[in-house]
This record gives C-alpha cells, structure tokens and sequence, in this order.
C-alpha cells in the first residue's frame, strides 16, 4: 500500500533545481512524440540547440521570442499570487495591442519621447481594464474568473477581428485584415543592429525587477500576498481584500497589455488577428516553472521561448510538425506539477502487514 | 416580431437547436460528473479535441463509425486518467493541473493529426452519421424534423442524460459519488475509496467530453479542423454552474444555449447587413458569461470542490 | 470483567519526532462502556486511529472477538475493523451533507451498482435500531438541516445499523448541552445493556465518572493508570492526567473601569441560528472579563463576527471605547481598539505560509513603524518580531519560519502578541484555548487576566464552562441568538440555562 505524507520545508537549492529538473524531464519526454513521428531523436535535439543558441542571430530571436512571454508570465505570476485566476493573458494582450495601434498609427502625432510611453501607457491601461472586469464580476457577483477571463479571450479576439476589418483596417492591406502600420516615433527600436531584438526585452526585464520588489518590498505586495494565502485571515486583519483584487487585476491586465504593446511596436510594426500564437496560454506555464517568483519568469520565459524556437528550426529541417512545441510546453507544465508536489510530499510504501505477522 | 415568431415557430430551428445543444449535454454531462464527485476539471477544451480528432481519426483509418466513438471516449478517459491523478491522489492544483491537461491534449491531438497526414491541404472527409430516419415517426409534423432526423450521437446524448441521472439518484454509487464530492471524509469512514470514486467519476465524464469533441467530427461535420472546438468546453464548465450540477438542468441549459445560438444565426440573416457578422460569432461566448453570472450568486458547488482530500490526514 | 471482545497489545505510533503512542495495552469486555481520558495531545484520538485502520501502527497488535474468539485484526484497513464490527464516530462528524439522513447512514452498505436503498428491508432495518436504541432522527431530511445533537444521532445509527459491536465515540459531548449529553449516555447505556461495548474518548472528568465502567488514561502517548469508576474520584483521575495538580489561573476580582464595550440592541437576521442574533445588549468594562457560555452553533459566531468587524449588524449599535466606530469593518474596529482572537486560528487568525514577523505585522500595516511611504521597514519589522518571541515565549523554528510550523500553542501565543501590542481597549477572545493543551491554555488564561490587570476589558467566549467559571467575573449565557446573565458562576444553573431552561 502507498501512503502520501508531508515533508519538512525543502532547500531553497532544491526549490531552484526543482523547475530546472522539470524542464529536462519535459524535454526528454518530448522524444516518445520525435520517434512517433519517426524523427532521428539526437539529431533533432542538436537542431533545436542550434536554433535555439547556435548562433548571435538564433539568440537573439529567443530573447525576441521570451520577452512577450516575461510579460504574460509575470501577469499570470502576479494574479496566481492573490489566487486570482487570470487565464485571460491572450485576450489582455490583444487588448493592449488593439490600443497601441489606435494610438500609434497616427491619432496623435509626437515625437518618440513622448509617443513610446503613450502607447505603452495606453497598452497596459487597456489590458488593466480586460482583467479589472471579470475580476469585478468575481468581487460582486461570485463568477468565477477562470471561466470568464478564458470566455473574453474569445471574444477579444473576435473583437480584433472585426476591428481589422472594419475600423482600423489598413485601407493600403491589399484587402488583408490588418492595421495600418505603426508610426516610427511609436515603435519600439531595435537593441542591436540587423536584429529583430528590440527594446521591448530590457523593459520586460525592469517590469519583472519591478515586480520583484514590488511583492518582497512593498505594503501592496505584502496584502497581495496575505489575500492569496488566506483570503479569510487577511479579510479578519482588516486588509481591504476587494480593493486587493480588483488592484492585482489592474497589475495582471496591465502587464499581458504591455506584451501586446511590445509585439507590435517592437517586432511587427502592425496588429493582425494571429499576432500571438498563445502567448497568453504560455505564460501560465511560464509562472509556474518560475514558482510564481518574478525573477525566476524570465529564465523561464526563455527557456519557454527556446523551446518555440528550437523546434521550429528543427521542424524546418526534419519535417515534424512544430506543435511539437506545444507538446513540450505542455508537458513541461505538467512535469513541474509534480516536481512541486515531490517538494512537499512523499510518497511511502507502507507494508500490507497483518497483525500475525507484524 | 413576426419574422421572430416564424423562426421560433419553424422545425428546422428547433433541429438546429439540438444539433447545436449535443456537444455542449455531453460537455456538460462530463464536467457535472467530475464536479459532482468534488474535481474541476478544465481539461475540458483540450479533451473535446482530443475525442474530435481520435473519433474522426480511427474512421478515416478504417475503423467503423462506432468504433471511432469507442477511441474517442477512450481517449477521454486517458486525458481525464492524467488529471485524476494528478489531482486526486497527489492533490495538485485543479486549476493548474486542467488547463495542463488541456494543452497537452490540444497538442497531442494537433501533432497527431500532423503526423498522420503530413501534406493534405483540405482536410480529408469521411462520411459521418447520418440522420436516422425513423419511419413514420420522422413523419410526424414537427416533431418528426425535430427530433427523428438527428444522428445516432445526439440520441446517445440524451440517453446519457438519462443514465448519468440515473446514476446520481437511483443508483448506491450515485449516492456514494455525490458524498465524496461533499464530505470524503464520510465516504472513507465506511471504507469505500475515496481516490477510487473520484478517479473514476473524472474518466467516466472525461470520456463524456470526448464524445461531444467526436460530435463535432462525425456528426456535425465529416473532418477535423484545428480550432474546431473554439471554447465549446469552456462554455460547458459556465453551463454546469448554471445547470446547479444536475442533469435535467444540464439539458435544459444546453438546449437553451442552442435554441439561442440557432435563434442568432438566423436573426444574422434577417439584420445581417446592419451589424458586423462579428457581433453574432461573439454571442455565444457572451450568453455563456451571462449565464455564469446570473447562477453565480446562488450556486450551490458541491461542498469539497477544488479541496484535495489524502488518505489517512484528517 | 466479562470475556473480552477487543484487546489492544504494545500498540505504538511516531509522527516525526512525535512519539503519539507508546506501547499501549487495552482491553474491553462485552456490554462494557470504557472512558478514555487524557489531555489533549495525549494520544486517545491516534490510538482510535490505529484501531479503526486509519493509521498503520509501528508495532503492536490488536485482537478482535470474532464469535468463535479473538483473532488479529489486519492493520491499517478500515474496511477490516468495520467488518470485524467496530464503528467509529469521529468528533468531526463525518456527513455527506448533501444527501439524507437515510443516504448517509446506508452510505457503503451493499454493492455501489445495486440500485439506492430508499424504503423495503434496509429502511425497516434502519427504523429498527432506532426503535432498539431510542435514537430518533427523521430519516429523509438532508443532513445540512439537521441540528448537531440530530447529526451525532446519525453517525451513530450509521455504526449500529452495520451490527456494530464496538463502538467507538470521540469526544461525543464536546459540542451537545449538558442535557443532551445525558440523554446521549442514557442510550448509550442501553445498547451496553444488550451487549454493545463502547469507548468514549472525553477529557471530562464528571461525564467519565458518572457514565463509564471502567477508565483508561493516557499520558503523553502511554497508559498511565486503568481504573474501575467506582474506585475513582476526580482528584485521583486528575492527577494521572496531568501528572500533577491541574494548574489553576489566580483570578483577584478588579474594580471594573469605564465601558469598552456597549452593544444595544444588536439584531441579525439570518437563515440558520448560529448566524442570528436577536435584541442582544451586553457592557463590558474596563478590567473586567466577561463570559459567554453557550452551545456551540447559539449565535457565538455571529456576536463574534460584529464584534470583529466582518459583518454589520441588521439593527442596533456598537460602541468601542464611548464612541461609534467610523464604519463596520475589521480595519475600523481594529483602529477603535478592538484585539480579536479567533476562534478558528488555522483560519481566520493566521496566513500559514507567511513568516512569524509578516503575521504580526498583519493587522497593523498603515503603521509608521512597519510602513514608511508604502515600502515595508523590514529592519524595525524584524526587531520588532524577535521581541514578541522573546517575550511572548512563542517557540519554532525562529520568526522568518513560516507560521503553518507552529504548533497550535505557539500560533496561539503569536496571536496573543499581535493583539498585546496594540494596547487593545476590548479584547474578543473566541475558544481561545481549543485545542490547547492545559499548559498552552493555563498561559492564555494568564495572559488574558494580565491584559485585564493592565486597563483592557475582555469577552471570553468559550464552550469550556470550567474555564469560563475560573477566568470570568460575570457570565452570560447565550442561547437562540439571544444573551441572558446568570444570577450565579453555577455549573448547574448555567447548564440548565445553555438548554433553554428559564434562569
């Protein structure tokens, strides 16, 4: 017979090996799928390091890939930390894209100093305002917000859709649903030279140290911690739980809305529907691999990114499909599950005895 | 109004309104089950494209049609397999542990379906079920169209809503599953297992969810497209809520849901030209949050939802 | 001794560093109602645990009469123990709420595919041990609408209608009136008489002297006497159970300062009784503690929860100090100078995983020793924290461990520091020694007689009637939502008024 029983608190060098053993378990998984699709296996996880770091450009196109992701983890971190469940990342971070663009294509003109905070501005309020809601309709009326917030997702994207078609479609498309392209002053520019990494990357970076300090070191972060540990206590303490929520729902919404900001200002210049290939969805992932820690997002996020990354390049040149990625991102979320769970119990083998014999 | 009434009234809505409610009894169907017995389970979505591919797959493979539903909910049964374990006897978020599920789901069934067929362009076709033309009673004014010309799976579905209430309230292990989802303690206090029911309750209903991903490739429509489920199983957990867990309702509201559903469809033939098709892609998804939102406030959930309970701790 | 049915042999069990039982013997004739007494923490409930399969015990054996003899009992499987015939009921009742009174008592019985038994042979069956054991409930009523004496009625008719010839109570008294509970060992003695053997686990030491054969106690995980009842006295069982004199709290009457606490005319509305009060007005001074006695499940929560802030009341006022707090919430009462101790502190008095320090600053974060323009001073914060362990003698692994650590004792301790330090005007102090050992207790009841000497003015609710009669200087006794003051600090007349009997 199996029993599960707590263990005593672990190290904090087991809680930092505890994500990166998952990730290796994921990716050492994800060979059953290579040899289901008959893919020579060594050779394909050499590709994808190749695509991954092979070179200063395939580097730089990780980084490009993680920092949508850096954002929407740390969305998806801020929100879990208060047991608020934000699956709405997707949505929020087209609803920041949505606002960049109407900003940023030629509503105002200004110069850049003024035009980049604008529509980051812009972004992060109209992705704040995507979570605020279903964070209230939780507040008030007990809808859960893991139903709603993956039901605006839809919508939004919906909603983008008929924006591209209709109010904000480029009248030069050639008939393609897309938005008119950004204006240079509003475009984020790229960090190195015939690169497509772009500033969006060290702004993720200040968001995620930021946020770090923001929950370790502040009256705010403190209360977001108390409500998701223990709603009850903290309401008991007199901490203004509502208030709280609705606050961390702005945080989250604002950060996901940054992500669609930093994708169209810094990478495509213009808003189509298939902008984000389930940034969203990913960094849920990506929180929790980091354990929720928002330093530990952006190692996360670019592993994540490398995973993206490695197995489109390597699907470019073996011929296996590339939702491969999605599989190991799956997969290395539900690797690290467990390795949370080995992190708080174990699992002992109590002998069947019968009394006779014991 | 008139125009209104004429489409309330015709027999061919009413038969979309089923086809379209069938998915959504099986989804929701399953997500009761798994609820009752005290496990969410946001595996869901990826499950419905789980049991869409498998279900069209083993067909277009060969297999007879019945045979591909067979797949489908076994597939289900081993993706709700993977989140039973994950969060009944290791207790893991069932948040967390779900919406796993479904990515892992959704890609495996993407890859697959990549794998299998590397270079269609067109999604290849099989030939689905066909309406089951009873004799004299697909005859009947109304009725007849209504509810004589559906597919064998839509029957299935509403024989399942019968068996699942059955279960829940005519049957020991009904009673036994809707304790474990309130107390488990009284459940393991008279040596049933608790991990037992509940490991089983997430596979029955998980293979239930795959039967409404099979709906929509062998019934609805005769391939499987990527995206094809579009939040379907999200609207199923909004409904169960909305159902109060109990089966009857769960038809009800299913059939609500595609009574309203067709009743837009239509109504974008009539004002089309007026408002952007958008707006009624929209409706769904906006209905379902209106439903949440209306049965939030006095939702009764069942008592140990979301709680994980271990062997011998108490 | 009749033949025995059941004996327990070298019985021990660790948790960690725990030793909860040690090499413990047992053993109980047919018909024979034993008491098993001992502070809490003494190891009763474990050692049910091992017999009721529940825990795997270390070593030991335990034998059961199975018609034709004793014969071993394989461990570890509650399926086993109920078919050797032992049925437990736990002091939390385990009761599937949602469904009948019916549906739980035959929860288990027959194969899980047979069709639900709702009338015939298995409803007869069930009508029958209540006729037999005078345990009326009403069958098909949902459990969530029965009262708590009702619920505890169910769970033993789920043992008995199994053929239960063990049967095993755990604190079966702790949550009934005293008449009640009289009534409960009236049946109980019944079903001794036609052949029933029954433990019943109490640390009360009247109801183990008046209705049990023979008593057991247990120390520190080991029996530590077994004593028939007719040869014991309470002085004698007191001493085993606590090795020595039981401590008693020294309690000086005070001259009473001005009101804290006015309450007039509090009214709530709500469906079920534990959340109602009706016209209740109550004062509390300074330097006075005053008591409310009452069954669990009267209205105590609901006073408690005005009296905190989360909720306000549907009519009525409450003054804190002579004056009316800005507005009903936990923040403003707490600014009015209000210290809470909550009656469930797992959850509502700490977050677990936050450190000791974090905890103790949590009530009080707008305060410029812990804030200064919204970042957290955590140099002050941390000081301030190994003070309070320091002197509120709070013991774990050091103030940054995570409070979830502490045992029960030391969370309570942790929260006594946090309501101390803010110099409270009133002190609401809900069960605060549940679950507490009587070492653990006697310092609480210490604490909260300093914080009396020292100007603050304390509402003691407990169900503990001794402890109430021992610390308060008034009582009142709330039954049905409502207050009534007791002319007397009387066990009896205080009793008789907690079963709704006139004053």
């Amino acid at each position: 017979m199996i029993r599960i029983e707590p263990r005593p608190p672990v190290s904090g060098t087991v809680r930092l090996v505890l994500p990166l053993a998952a990730a290796l378990a994921a990716l050492a998984l994800t060979a059953v799928p290579l040899l289901f699709a008959g893919a020579p296996v060594f050779t394909a996880y050499g590709l994808m390091l190749k695509g991954v770091a092979g070179s200063l450009f395939a580097f730089t196109e990780t980084l490009t890939r993680a920092t949508p992701l850096i954002f929407t983890g740390l969305a998806a971190a801020v929100a879990f930390r208060a047991r608020l469940w934000n699956i709405g990342a997707e949505g929020q971070l087209y609803l920041g894209a949505l606002a960049c663009v109407w900003i940023g294509t030629g509503m105002i003109d200004a110069p850049a100093l003024v035009l980049v905070p604008l529509v980051l501005l812009a972004g992060a309020l109209a992705g704040a305002v995507g979570m605020i809601g279903p964070a209230w309709l939780r507040t008030r009326f007990g809808a859960d917000e893991v139903v709603t917030t993956l039901l605006l997702n839809f919508i939004i994207l919906i909603f983008v859709q008929m924006m591209l078609e209709g109010a904000l479609k480029d009248p030069m498309g050639l008939g393609w649903p897309q938005s008119e392209p950004v204006l240079d002053a509003a475009m984020l520019p790229p960090l190195i030279d015939r690169m497509r990494l772009h500033w969006g990357f060290p702004l993720a970076l200040v968001m995620a140290v930021l946020v770090h300090l923001l929950m370790s070191r502040t009256v705010w972060g403190f209360r977001i911690r108390a409500v998701g540990e223990n709603a009850a206590a903290a309401r008991h303490a007199g901490l203004p739980v509502t208030r709280v929520l609705l606050s961390v729902a702005a945080l989250s919404g604002a950060l996901a809305g940054l992500a669609g900001v930093s994708e169209v200002a810094g990478l495509k210049g213009y808003l189509t529907a298939d902008l984000s290939p389930g940034f969203g969805y990913a960094g849920i992932v990506v929180a929790m691999l980091a354990g929720l820690s928002p330093l530990g997002v952006v190692v996360a996020a670019v592993y994540i990114a490398a995973v993206f990354v490695g197995a489109d390049s390597m699907s470019r040149e073996l011929g296996v499909s590339s939702y491969l990625a999605d599989l190991t991102v799956a997969l290395s979320l539900i690797c690290v599950l467990l390795g949370g769970f080995f992190a708080r119990y174990r699992i002992v083998r109590v002998p069947t005895v019968d009394a006779g014999q014991g | 109004m008139a125009d209104i009434l004429s489409i309330l009234l015709s027999d061919s809505f009413w038969a979309a309104a089923l086809r379209i409610a069938t998915p959504l009894i099986f989804g929701v169907l399953g997500a009761l089950l798994c609820e009752r017995s005290g496990v969410l389970n946001l595996g869901i979505e990826g499950i419905f494209v789980a049991g869409a591919m498998t279900g069209w797959l083993a067909v277009w493979m060969g297999a007879p049609l019945w045979l591909g539903v067979l797949a489908a909910a076994l597939a289900g049964a081993g993706f709700g397999l993977i989140h039973a374990i994950l969060t009944v006897p290791l207790g893991l978020s069932q948040h967390v542990s779900g919406l796993g599920v479904t990515m892992l789901a959704t890609s495996v069934a993407y890859f697959t379906y990549r794998t299998a067929l590397p270079d269609v362009t067109s999604p290849p076709r099989i030939t689905p079920f066909q309406p089951l033309d009873i004799p004299l009673l697909s005859d009947l004014p109304f009725v007849g169209p209504v509810l004589f010309q559906q597919t064998a799976l839509t029957w299935l579905a509403l024989g399942c809503v019968f068996l699942v209430w059955y279960v829940l309230n005519r049957m020991s292990l009904g009673v036994a599953l809707r304790a474990v989802g309130d107390n488990p303690d009284a459940v393991d206090a008279q040596g049933l297992s608790v991990y037992g029911l509940r490991i089983g309750a997430v596979m029955a209903g998980s293979a239930l969810m795959a039967l409404g991903g099979a709906f929509l490739t062998m019934s609805a429509f005769d391939a499987f497209f990527f995206g094809m489920v579009n939040g379907r199983g999200w609207i199923c957990i909004a409904l169960v809520i909305f159902a109060s867990w109990r089966p009857g309702k769960a038809l009800l509201g299913a059939l609500l849901f595609g009574a309203f559903d067709a009743f837009q469809v239509r109504l974008q033939t009539e004002v089309g030209a007026m408002v952007p098709g958008q707006v009624f892609l929209m409706a769904p998804y906006i209905l379902s949050i209106i439903a949440l939102v209306v049965a939030a406030r006095g939702a009764d959930y069942p008592r140990a939802l979301l709680t994980p309970w271990f062997k011998g701790q108490r | 001794m009749s033949a025995p049915v059941l004996e327990l042999s070298g019985l021990s069990k660790r948790f960690g560093a725990v030793q909860a039982n040690a090499d413990v013997d047992l053993s109980l004739g047919r018909g024979e109602v034993l008491a098993l007494l001992g502070e809490n923490g003494a190891g009763k409930t474990t050692l049910m645990n091992m017999l009721f399969g529940h825990y795997l015990p270390d070593a030991g054996h335990i034998r059961v009469d199975d018609g034709q003899g004793l014969r071993d009992l394989p461990l570890g499987h509650p399926q086993a123990a109920l078919s050797a015939g032992i049925g437990m009921v736990h002091q939390h009742f385990t009761l599937a709420e949602n469904l009948s009174a019916l549906d739980n008592i035959l929860l288990g019985v027959g194969s899980l595919l047979s069709r639900r038994k709702r009338g015939g042979a298995a409803r007869a069956h069930v009508e029958d041990v209540m006729a037999r054991s005078g345990l009326q409930v009403a069958l098909d009523t949902r459990v969530s609408r029965l009262t708590v004496g009702e619920r505890q009625r169910v769970e033993i008719l789920k043992a008995l209608v199994r053929n239960t010839r063990i049967l095993v109570l755990d604190e079966p008294t702790a949550v009934l009136t005293p008449q009640e509970a009289d009534s409960l060992f009236a049946n109980l003695h019944q079903l001794a008489v036609d052949g029933l053997s029954v433990i019943f686990i109490s640390h009360k030491l009247r109801e183990v002297l008046a209705f049990s054969d023979r008593i057991a106690v247990l120390r520190h995980g080991r029996k530590v006497g077994e004593i028939a009842t007719a040869e014991a006295d309470e002085r004698r069982i007191a001493r085993l159970m606590v090795g020595a004199e039981a401590p008693q709290v020294e309690r000086a009457p005070m001259d009473p300062g001005a009101p804290v606490l006015e309450l007039s005319g509090i009214r709530c509305e709500a469906a079920s009784a534990r959340d109602r009060l009706s016209d209740v007005s109550l004062t509390v001074h300074a330097r006075e503690i005053v008591g409310i006695a009452g069954v669990s499940g009267n209205g105590q929560a609901a006073l408690a929860a005005v009296i905190s802030g989360l909720r306000a009341p549907d009519a009525g006022e409450i003054r804190v100090g002579g004056a009316l707090p800005a507005r009903h919430t936990p923040a403003a009462l707490i600014r009015a100078g209000v210290g809470r101790i909550p009656e469930d502190r797992h959850h509502d008095g700490v977050v677990g995983s936050m450190s000791v320090a974090e905890n103790l600053i949590l009530e009080r974060l707008d305060g410029p020793d812990v804030q200064r323009r919204g970042f957290l001073r955590r140099r002050q914060i941390d000081a301030a924290a190994i003070a309070a362990v320091e002197e509120f003698d709070i013991r774990g692994p050091g103030p940054d461990a995570p409070v979830r650590l502490l045992s029960g004792g030391n969370m309570q301790k942790m929260i006594l520091a946090r309501v101390f330090r803010a110099a409270p005007k009133l002190i609401l102090a809900n069960q605060p020694t549940r679950g507490l050992d009587l070492g653990a207790a006697a310092e609480v009841g210490r604490r909260l007689v300093a914080a009396c000497g020292d100007g603050a003015g304390v509402l003691l609710i407990s169900e503990d009637l001794d402890e109430l009669i021992a610390l308060s200087d008034r009582i009142l006794v709330m039954v049905d939502g409502r207050l009534t003051e007791a002319p007397r600090r009387d066990r009896t007349e205080i009793g008789l008024m907690m079963a709704g009997a006139a004053a």
